[in-house]
Parts: C-alpha cells; structure tokens; sequence
C-alpha cells in the first residue's frame, strides 16, 4: 500500500529560503503532516512545523498544500495521485520564522483590540438565561479554531502589507459578530466594526469561507449581516456609501 | 549569548485550562503574572476535550448536588481519591462553570434557558455543562478571551496590555530555579529563536497536563511530554499515584496515522452502543461486582433508560472508563474485534443523522474527513488509547501547594483528586476548580513571603548547560530514542501488566537513560524540533521510570492499574499512595504512604454496604 512520493517543502529563515525536494514513504491513510514528520524524523530532524492535536481542533499546522491554505492534519494523502509533486509552503499572509512556521501575531494583536463581553452589570454568573435558538448563531462562530487560515487567504492583506493596520481580517470581524449577536452583549459595536476594524474592506468575495476548515459560513452568516447591522445604524445607505468610499481612498 | 530575564510574582508553566485559570485569578489578587506555554496561546490540549464539564448544577434534574456528584467521584476512583480534593471539586464546579459563562461562554441550553446537562459515564444525573462536543474549544477560547479582557483592564490603567499579565508563547521551561529549599523562579528558551530565558518570580504554577507522548497510541498531543511532574521531581518536589494511567476506551483504530484519536465519550452518553464482531453488545457480560446493581442487565431496560432515568438502571455503555477499556480489551484478545482490530460503536442505528450531526458534530467531521465513515450511516470501529494520568504533582488539597514551597500545582499534573480512575467531565470541572485555587494559593503565599528568594547564577549556568547540551553533541537522533520508549511503555506497561514485563520496561528504560546523554540535534537553535525533543526526552524517561517502578510494587488491579498477576482490587491496597521522588535526577525512588483516612461527615455520605466493597474491616470498625 505504501509508496514514495515527491514533496517539495519550503526551508529558509529570516526572509530567505528555497523550496527543497524530498522522496518520502507513504503509507495508507496518512495525511500531509504525517509526511512532514516523516521527513523530521528521518531526513531533515529541524524541519521547522507547527502542529499541536492532530485531529483538527487546534488550527496550528495551517499551511498551504499546493498553493492552497490547508491544514496539514486533515489533508489526506489519497486526495492526490501518487504520481504528483506535493507543494507545502507556510502561509503567505504573515512572515515566515522558520520553513513553514510563521509569525502569527497580528492575529493576537488584532484580537486584542476587539473590545471583550460585556454583559449588562446587574447579571450575576447562575443567572443567565438564553433559548437554544439565540444562541446559535453566535455558537457557530465559537466553533472556530483560529487556524487564521481565513485571515491568510483574505485579498485585502494577503499581498498588501499596507491595509494590515486598518482591517482585522475576517477571523476578528467574525469575533465582533459573534458578540453582536450575543444574546447579553450590550457593547455597541457596530460603528467599531467599521471604522476601527475595516468591516468596509470587505467585498464578499468568500474566499474565507471556502478554506474555513470548521465550514463557518463566515460571509454569509457574520460579515454580511454585520455589514447589514452597520448600514442600519447609519440610517441613511448614501451616507454609508459614502465613508466607505472615503474610507478606502484615504486608505 | 545574553540571557533574557524578567521579574514575575507568579509564573505559570501551561496554558491549558488550569493554567489560564490560575494566571487568571492570580492576575485578579493583583499579583504581576507570567503565562508561559510551549504552544501557541490558545492551542493547548484542553481544546481537545469534547464532552463537557461536570458540575451538580441540577438544571436537568433537580435531584442532583454536589454530595451525589462526591460519591461519583470517589466511586470512579475507587475510593483511592483525595477525599477533600473530591469535595471541593463536587461543591465549587457549578460557581466555576456560571463564572465562565459571565465571562462569554455559550453552552447549549436547556428549554427554560439554562445550561444544558447530558449524560456521562459514572455520573448518575445528567452533569456536564457543554456545547456540541467541542467542550474545550469553547472553555480554553473563553479563558484566552477573559485573560484579554484583563489585558485590556490593564491597558486603560497603565497604558499597557501586558503590565500585569502576560503570555510567553512557544516557550518551554526545563528547569525551575531555587533560593534553598524555595522556588525562585525558572529556566527555559523560546522554542522560535532558541534564546535562553529566566524568570524571576517567587512563585511558580504547573498546569502542565499529561505524559501520554511515552506511549505510542495516545489521544494526547505532543506537549503531553510530563514537563511538569518532571520539574516537580527535579525541585525535589512528590508525585503519587503514578500507576494509574486511564486508556480511554474509544480511540479510533484506523487509519493507522490517526489510531489514538479520541472518539468523545458522549457518543455513548447520548446512546451508542458497543458491539463485537458477532453483532453482540457484550458490556453486559463486564459489569463489575461493586456496580451490579447500579446498571441494566438487558438491553430493554438499558434502552427505556435513555427516556426514563427515575424507574431503570444505566447503559454498561456507560460504566466508568476502566471497566470499558479493559471489556473491548479482552473482546479483541477472546477474537471478537472488528476488522481494524478494535470494536464497534455505533450511533447509526441509535438516533437520526439530523441529530447526531447536531450533537456530535465534531466526531462526524473526524470520522469522514480522516477516515471516510459516515458515522451517521455506518459504526465507527475504536479502541483503548492512553488518554490521562490521574498520577501527578502531590498537592495541598486547598491551596495547590506542593511539598517544594512557591510550587504549585493544578489539573492533570496534580495527582489525587480522581483517585486512581477518573470520570469523564471531571477533567474540565477540575482544571477550573483547581487552577482557581492554585492562582489563589500562589497569591496568599507571596502575601506571607517575607524576603523575595533569589536566583543563583550557579543555577542558571547549569540550567544552560543542560539545555544546549543537545547542540554540541552529533550523536544518536531523538526520533528513534523516544520511539523505543514509546513502544516500551505502551507494549509493556499499558493497560493491562504484568510484573515480568513491567521489570523489563525498567531495564529498557535504564538502556534509553543512556542513550539520552548522547542524542544529538542537528541543525541550530532556530526552531529545531530536534533539539526540543531531545530536551523533553529526559522529562518522559523520568515519568516512565516512576509510572513502571510504581506499577510494579502495587500488587493489585484498581482503575487505571490493571495487573494480570494480582487481578483482585485489595481493600488494604487502598489505604497506601505509591509516592515517588529523586535526589538529582539519575533515578526514582518509590515509597508507600499511608493514605488519609476520610472525615466522618463524608464518610456517612455513603452506604455502609457499598463501603464494605472497598474498606478494610479495621476501617468500618471506626
């Protein structure tokens, strides 16, 4: 059942590097990380990869398998032909530490400026109480694992450095949703959303829900309402128009 | 190369549930906290926890409280736990669980509104607080997001995120540091640029989880390398109750990349059931004498359980997790496994794929992404997989302090509390329990420190030494030395043993000691695996070393400890906890010590008949 087949990895440090080729066994049932540490183990013992539960709950081995944004432990080696050359580079959004590991704290930094729960002051912990039906929908996006995978693959700072500063990306839009829809939130954060976050840079392309490994709906069910939510507490959709507009030329 | 340091009241080593919580309450008391973790923030393996937090909050059945929920435990345990870690567990869980849910925690809910209970096995209510079966996901993002939330607190009064608390991620400590006999702080390198680093604080936390990376199939991550119980006994610090290493019963079996995996145990809870090969559902035929007439003897009763809790006796399904392990385990050795050799489980058959999609969501994306089975169409095939070590850290029951003073200790690195089985859902419950007390403990003993301790640069020099020993060597590779050692442990001292073949363990492991002083790591400091395995490779030899000898002095079979040889659990067994200790690192020793007996009020929570089962005569007699 097994076989040998040809990975070619990216290796490098501090800004350089070159994609290096391997010949590695394979063996039935096996995924992506499974090769990567195949190769550690027995060709290349610093290869530098994070990995963490290797069942698909933790979203540390996020990388891009044949130029797509994948997690390495729930990418099967049988959804390519033994014949093919296997491509792992680390994401491209964020800078590279070491082969496929990268730097990640943007995402830690934008989740910072997100403004926490905020329940209403008189609610003391027991003393909750939501309907199962309210809760879902802020539920779904608690489901995510912040591979950052959506925030890798997003257009607005996957080539363009310069927007980093102004959009949270879609991981950190998605977080603001989920708080708007908490059923005891009561921050106001839909002006936030927009103006401190760039919930404005998004133009639903869906390319975050296409890798989102946990199959959040993350346009359909949090940026697009959340755009909805904007555009109502502005009242007016021309003046709405207009900031965005405005927004984005002075970006 | 200079040596990063930093000044901390607290550090905590771990940033899984009981470390955030204790970084978290420490922060609270005011005290100036480090969070130091091997992984990113976040990824830590309490967000591989899937079935809930237990916690006698009654909302699906109002009989429930924290006394029933005290007896579960001790019986899970088999009356070997800490009888006071078990009540404080049983009395604080639910203020634990409300508090996380003020904090931004959504579990899913009951009709009227309240957190949702289901079903676990050993619990005799419903019990554990969860959502879906991504229970840790959603108490370690909760966590992550509350210690932000202070983080921002703090950035409104001193203009700094990380004034009061903050988290050194990718960082591994290998060595804690003392003034005489107390902690004065911590030795480590940053995983990404393999810079040295040295924390000096007075107080230090373990919540460094579990040593399940000594066994080949495991459901743990790689972290779980027993950093924190080797760094306890390195400070001179005891750890008890060793032997006792739960093997989940339901890991999954195939496809080989993955066996190990955890397959959550509310399957079963929310009504799958167990099958052989002849189609039979054979946890009928193990139910153990001390819980006969506490679990169904036909499947009619079994079933009507499911919608009638007051007038039939549980699931075998759901017998505590030893007593399941141990039945699939002689299933497949009597030729009764399934094709991939382990057994069925099976939902399919049991609820419509609409609602085992909606409650087991995470199992179902598991199982057709990484083995091609619909479990809502077909059964799943799993079996025993080292899953937690109820063995750890020797602990204040109160405050998390070990023998060593400024050690503390919390969660799966601290031993006691779950006795020498634990309870699914006990696990979370604990963590926050726990790690509460531990943050706690750690601040009022500072509160009492009259001179600050000092680090010694004799100590660091060493710590240096030992920790890039590894770069300067061009020896044997780590891989093939922590793979000799995981087959060891796992074919030799796994789930069930004996003592011919636990000796021989002992001498592989005195083999591997050896090579361990000659692994090389190739490659620099920059991110090299290598180098860090090699590192973690003293940790797991260390906790193998006490796990075997520790096994082979308990002449009898109680949860987590099975042996072949002494198949009978012996009441007199029960009052002795197997501690373990060393002098400078070259070997354990194990001792017994007597086991604290429980407070008469505890006590007279039981039956005296169910006591009988397990206490010496001399015992009942008080």
């Amino acid at each position: 059942m097994s076989y040998k087949a040809k990975f070619r990895v990216w290796r490098g440090e501090g800004g350089e590097g070159k994609l290096e080729d391997f010949t590695v066994e394979v063996n039935e049932g096996e995924v992506v990380l499974d090769i990567i540490h195949r190769l550690q183990a027995t060709q290349a013992p610093d290869l530098a990869v994070r990995w963490n539960c290797k069942a698909g709950k933790c979203g540390s081995c996020s990388m891009e398998i044949n130029g797509k944004p994948r997690l390495g432990c729930m990418t099967r080696m049988s959804t390519f032909t033994e014949e093919e050359v296997i491509t792992v580079t680390p994401m491209r959004t964020f800078p590279v530490i070491k082969d496929l590991v990268c730097d990640v704290s943007f995402n830690y930094q934008k989740a910072r400026e997100v403004p926490s729960f905020t329940p209403p002051k008189d609610v003391r912990p027991g003393e909750y109480r939501m309907k199962q039906v309210d809760v879902e929908r802020s539920q779904e996006f608690r489901k995510c694992i912040e591979c950052f995978m959506c925030n890798n693959v997003c257009h607005v700072i996957r080539d363009h450095e310069e927007n980093k500063a102004a959009f949270s990306g879609p991981r950190f839009l998605m977080r603001i949703a989920e708080l708007d829809m908490h059923p005891y939130d009561v921050a106001d954060r839909q002006v936030s959303a927009q103006e401190d976050h760039g919930l404005g840079y998004c133009n639903i392309t869906k390319c975050c829900t296409e890798v989102c490994p946990e199959h959040i709906k993350i346009t359909d069910n949090a940026l697009i309402p959340m755009k909805e939510r904007v555009v109502d507490r502005k009242y007016d959709p021309l003046v709405w128009l207009g900031n965005k507009i405005f927004k984005r030329s002075s970006s | 190369m200079e040596i990063e340091r930093h000044d901390y009241d607290v550090v905590v080593i771990g940033a899984g549930g009981a470390g955030l919580r204790a970084a978290i309450e420490a922060r609270q008391q005011g005290k100036r906290t480090a969070i130091v973790c091997k992984s990113l923030f976040g990824k830590a393996h309490t967000v591989m926890a899937e079935g809930g937090a237990a916690a006698a909050m009654g909302n699906v059945n109002s009989d429930d409280n924290w006394m029933v929920h005290f007896r579960d435990t001790m019986r899970g345990g088999k009356f070997l736990n800490n009888w006071r870690m078990a009540e404080l567990h049983a009395k604080e869980a639910p203020d634990r669980v409300w508090e996380l849910e003020a904090w931004g925690a959504l579990f899913d809910r009951t009709k009227d509104g309240k957190i949702s209970q289901r079903n676990f096995g050993g619990h005799e209510y419903p019990r554990l607080a969860h959502v879906g079966d991504r229970t840790g996901l959603e108490l370690i993002r909760t966590l992550q997001q509350r210690v932000v939330a202070l983080q921002q607190e703090d950035y409104e009064t001193h203009g700094d995120y990380e004034a009061y608390i903050k988290v050194f991620a990718e960082c591994t400590v290998t060595r804690l540091l003392k003034d005489g006999d107390a902690i004065s702080g911590a030795f480590g390198y940053w995983r990404e640029t393999g810079n040295l680093i040295v924390f000096d604080a007075p107080t230090v936390v373990l919540a460094t989880g579990g040593i399940g990376k000594s066994y080949v199939v495991t459901s743990n991550s790689w972290e779980y390398t027993g950093d924190g119980h080797a760094l306890a006994l390195l400070a001179g610090a005891k750890l008890i109750n060793m032997e006792f290493i739960q093997f989940h019963p339901t890991g999954m079996v195939w496809p080989p990349s993955v066996r190990g995996i955890l397959v959550t145990e509310s399957v079963r809870g929310d009504g799958g059931v167990l099958r052989n090969s002849e189609g039979k559902r054979f946890m009928f035929d193990y139910i153990p004498e001390v819980f006969k007439d506490k679990y169904a003897t036909s499947e009619e009763e079994a079933d009507r359980w499911y919608t009638d809790q007051a007038n039939n006796r549980r699931p075998p399904e759901l017998l505590p997790r030893d007593e399941v392990a141990r039945a699939i385990n002689s299933e497949v050795k009597a030729g009764r496994g399934s094709p991939q050799g382990g057994v069925f489980l099976d939902v399919s058959t049991r609820l419509p794929a609409e609602e085992i999609k909606r409650r087991l969501p995470s199992m179902h994306h598991q199982f057709k992404e990484l083995a091609d089975v619909d479990i809502t169409t077909e059964p799943m095939q799993v079996g025993p997989t080292c899953h937690y070590i109820m063995g750890g850290v020797e602990v204040d029951a109160d405050t998390g302090a070990a023998a060593v003073p400024g050690l503390f200790a919390a969660g799966e690195v601290s031993g006691g509390m779950h006795g020498s089985n634990r309870l699914g859902g006990n696990s979370l419950s604990d963590l926050l329990v726990f790690g509460r007390r531990a943050g706690l403990g750690a601040s009022d003993y500072i509160n009492g420190l009259k001179v600050r301790p000092k680090v010694s640069e004799a100590s660091v020099e060493s710590a240096r030494k030992e920790a890039l020993a590894p770069l300067e060597r061009t020896g044997e590779n780590p891989y093939e030395v922590h793979q000799e050692l995981q087959r060891s442990m796992n074919d030799l001292v796994g789930i069930i043993r004996k003592a011919g073949e636990i000796s021989e363990a002992l001498e592989v492991i005195e083999k591997l000691k050896e090579r361990v002083q000659l692994v090389g790591a190739a490659g620099n400091r920059i991110y090299n695996p290598g180098w860090h395995l090699a590192l973690d490779l003293r940790n797991m030899l260390l906790v193998s070393e006490c796990v075997a000898k520790a096994a082979l002095l308990r002449e009898e079979s109680r949860g987590g400890h099975t042996r072949d040889d002494f198949p009978v659990m012996a009441a007199d067994w029960r009052r002795k906890l197997l501690v373990c200790s060393t002098t400078d690192g070259s070997g354990v020793t194990v001792v017994e010590q007597a086991q604290p007996e429980m407070r008469q009020d505890l006590f007279d929570l039981f039956d005296r008949g169910e006591l009988k089962k397990y206490l010496t005569e001399e015992e009942m007699d008080r």
